[in-house]
């Protein structure tokens, strides 16, 4: 019930995001989702992508450090409060969020996001058992 | 890791040895006839002794070394490039330079009987390092005026290694050579040793694909832990080496393996060690600066010549059995040394600490910058473990942990910068890990 997100360490130097984002272009890897997070030095890109294997040896082959994290994708309602639901369905299961972000897919126009949790087993248990749509790696091509 | 087995070999086990008695016996006899020789030769040396009221014959024990005023890099600069040389250029049949990386190169001259002396020194540091006449021998330091490859080239050549002469670059028919040739010792600089280590292995090479059993390093200092690395990563047997062009290249003292200091070839250089800023002899077993007389040289003797270098000396009998002082591997060049914040930081400092940690590579850079009136260091290290980015947080505790470890060691807070892997520059010869911004 979890999606593979590709974790790339980007030193803070103009042009290197571009650099990284070229590498993944030429090898026809198509991006659903990114985020970034940064200091002055140093940040830390994350992607969903529609091969993330083939991406993570591109990349790695291309020098960079790279890793392959499991994430959760929950599909939200595209409405005020909409992602307050799984949120609070984590929160009053003590699951700890490591960070968030979201995307809107271009097929069903529905909203979702990207949780990293600290247990993931006990969040999926708990946000099916909530009715919330946790999607399948399979699934992800409908996204694009 | 299968462990490699170095036996206890001598090159010439009489001298190697001798008893202190004997030792100090030849020392003395060969130091009286080397200063009369300059005195007589090499009119700086006439000067310089008539100045200090030195007289040949008023060195009467080996204490009396202690009148004659120390050879600084600054006498050899004045005399460029043939002012130190006591015999006719007819006499010289080689000529080597130091790289000088600030003005002019040191320029040294070999006759043909001090070509003999050096061969016969590295010949020793190689024997006892493990080398024997079976061992195919790649030497990848650069040729050239620089003595590190030719030094050992006739050294090994002496003990009947065979020699594969490839120089340093081209990594990969490096490693091609490495295992194609079935090299068993390297003889390299330890960064390009180390680098070479990381190629091999994107090549896909295998420890068993290569009959490496020896790392013969020297030309920069080599912290343990850095040798740990380099015998992790390819389980080789590495020691370390030391010599300087001025002394006359490789050869002046090795390790032999126990590798508990690098065994002097005394009856060759006669060591001592001083305070760097009052000159004056520090007991034995005290750290300062080492100061070399060369007892045998013919072309391009020097008496007294302040290496720079941070060391100590040991005068007990080595557990091989060789009975000449070894000295401790330097802390590094007082040349190389940082001066921040009014804390002395050797680079080799910083290494031991890098080598020990292992999310991050073993290659590293300094940088040093005047911000206001108060200097920084920045030290910039490469990230080698991904795992660290599944959570921000393991990044940023990896990056304090290097701090607060250099820290503990240097005594001072230092700026860490994570960079992308492979991108700190590798080196094929002497490392040049430092950039100094304060200088104009």
């Amino acid at each position: 019930m979890t999606i593979k997100q590709i974790s790339i360490f980007v030193q803070n130097k103009q042009g290197r995001l571009a650099e990284i984002i070229d590498i993944l272009g030429k090898n026809n890897i198509n991006i659903c989702a990114l985020s970034i997070a940064d200091t002055t030095d140093f940040g830390i890109l994350r992607v969903i992508v529609d091969e993330p294997d083939k991406a993570e040896q591109v990349l790695k082959e291309a020098g960079l450090a790279v890793t392959i994290t499991s994430v959760i994708a929950v599909g939200i309602d595209d409405n005020p409060g909409g992602l307050a639901k799984p949120l609070h369905i984590l929160s009053a299961k003590s699951v700890t969020i490591e960070y968030v972000y979201a995307f809107v897919s271009k097929s069903d126009h529905k909203a979702y996001v990207i949780i990293k949790v600290d247990d993931k087993d006990k969040a999926i248990e708990a946000l099916i058992a909530n009715n919330v749509p946790v999607m399948k790696h399979e699934e992800l091509n409908r996204w694009l | 890791m299968e462990h490699i087995k170095i036996e206890n070999r001598f090159w010439d086990r009489e001298m190697e040895t001798l008893s202190r008695k004997e030792i100090e016996k030849i020392q003395l006899e060969r130091l009286q006839a080397i200063v009369k020789y300059c005195y007589e030769r090499v009119p700086f040396y006439t000067k310089r002794l008539d100045d200090a009221g030195v007289k040949p014959e008023d060195i009467r024990a080996l204490e009396d070394i202690e009148r004659i005023p120390p050879t600084t890099k600054a006498d050899l600069t004045a005399n460029y490039p043939y002012g130190l040389f006591a015999v006719p250029r007819k006499e010289v049949v080689r000529i080597h330079a130091s790289s000088g990386t600030t003005g002019k190169p040191t320029v040294v001259g070999y006759t043909r009987k001090d070509l003999d002396t050096w061969s016969e020194c590295v010949a020793r540091v190689a024997t006892m390092a493990g080398a024997t006449d079976e061992d195919v021998a790649q030497i990848s330091f650069g040729y050239g005026l620089f003595t590190g490859a030719l030094g050992l080239h006739y050294g090994l050549e002496k003990i009947g290694a065979s020699v594969v002469p490839i120089s340093s670059g081209n990594t990969e028919k490096q490693v091609m050579v490495m295992k194609d040739f079935g090299t068993t010792a390297l003889i390299a600089t330890p960064s390009y040793g180390l680098y070479m280590t990381e190629v091999a292995r994107d090549m896909g090479i295998k420890r068993e694909d290569l009959k490496l059993r020896l790392g013969i390093f020297g030309s920069e200092g080599c912290t343990p832990e850095m040798r740990a690395q380099i015998e992790e990563n390819i389980g080789i047997f590495v020691s370390d080496n030391y010599g300087m062009s001025e002394l006359i290249g490789p050869g002046v003292s090795g390790e032999c393996l126990y590798r508990e200091g690098l065994h002097f070839a005394e009856d060759h250089f006669l060591p001592e060690i001083v305070d760097p800023d009052t000159l004056e002899r520090k007991a034995h077993g005290e750290k300062g600066e080492l100061i070399v007389t060369t007892l045998t040289k013919q072309a391009f003797p020097l008496l007294r010549y302040r290496t720079k270098d941070i060391t100590r000396l040991n005068y007990e009998t080595c557990k091989c059995g060789r009975t000449h002082a070894r000295m401790d591997k330097t802390t590094g060049r007082s040349d190389d040394m940082l001066k921040i914040k009014g804390v002395n930081v050797f680079p080799s400092q910083i290494e031991s600490v890098i080598m020990g940690l292992d999310k991050i590579s073993p290659h590293y850079q300094l940088i040093v910058r005047r911000e206001g009136f108060s200097d920084t260091l920045e030290v910039v290290v490469e990230l080698a473990d991904a795992s660290v980015l599944e959570r921000y947080s393991e990044l940023e505790a990896l990056q304090k942990q290097v701090r607060s470890k250099l820290h503990v060691v240097l005594g001072l807070d230092t700026k860490v910068s994570l960079v992308e892997p492979r991108t700190i520059e590798r080196f094929q010869g002497k490392a040049k890990r430092i950039v100094d911004l304060r200088k104009k």
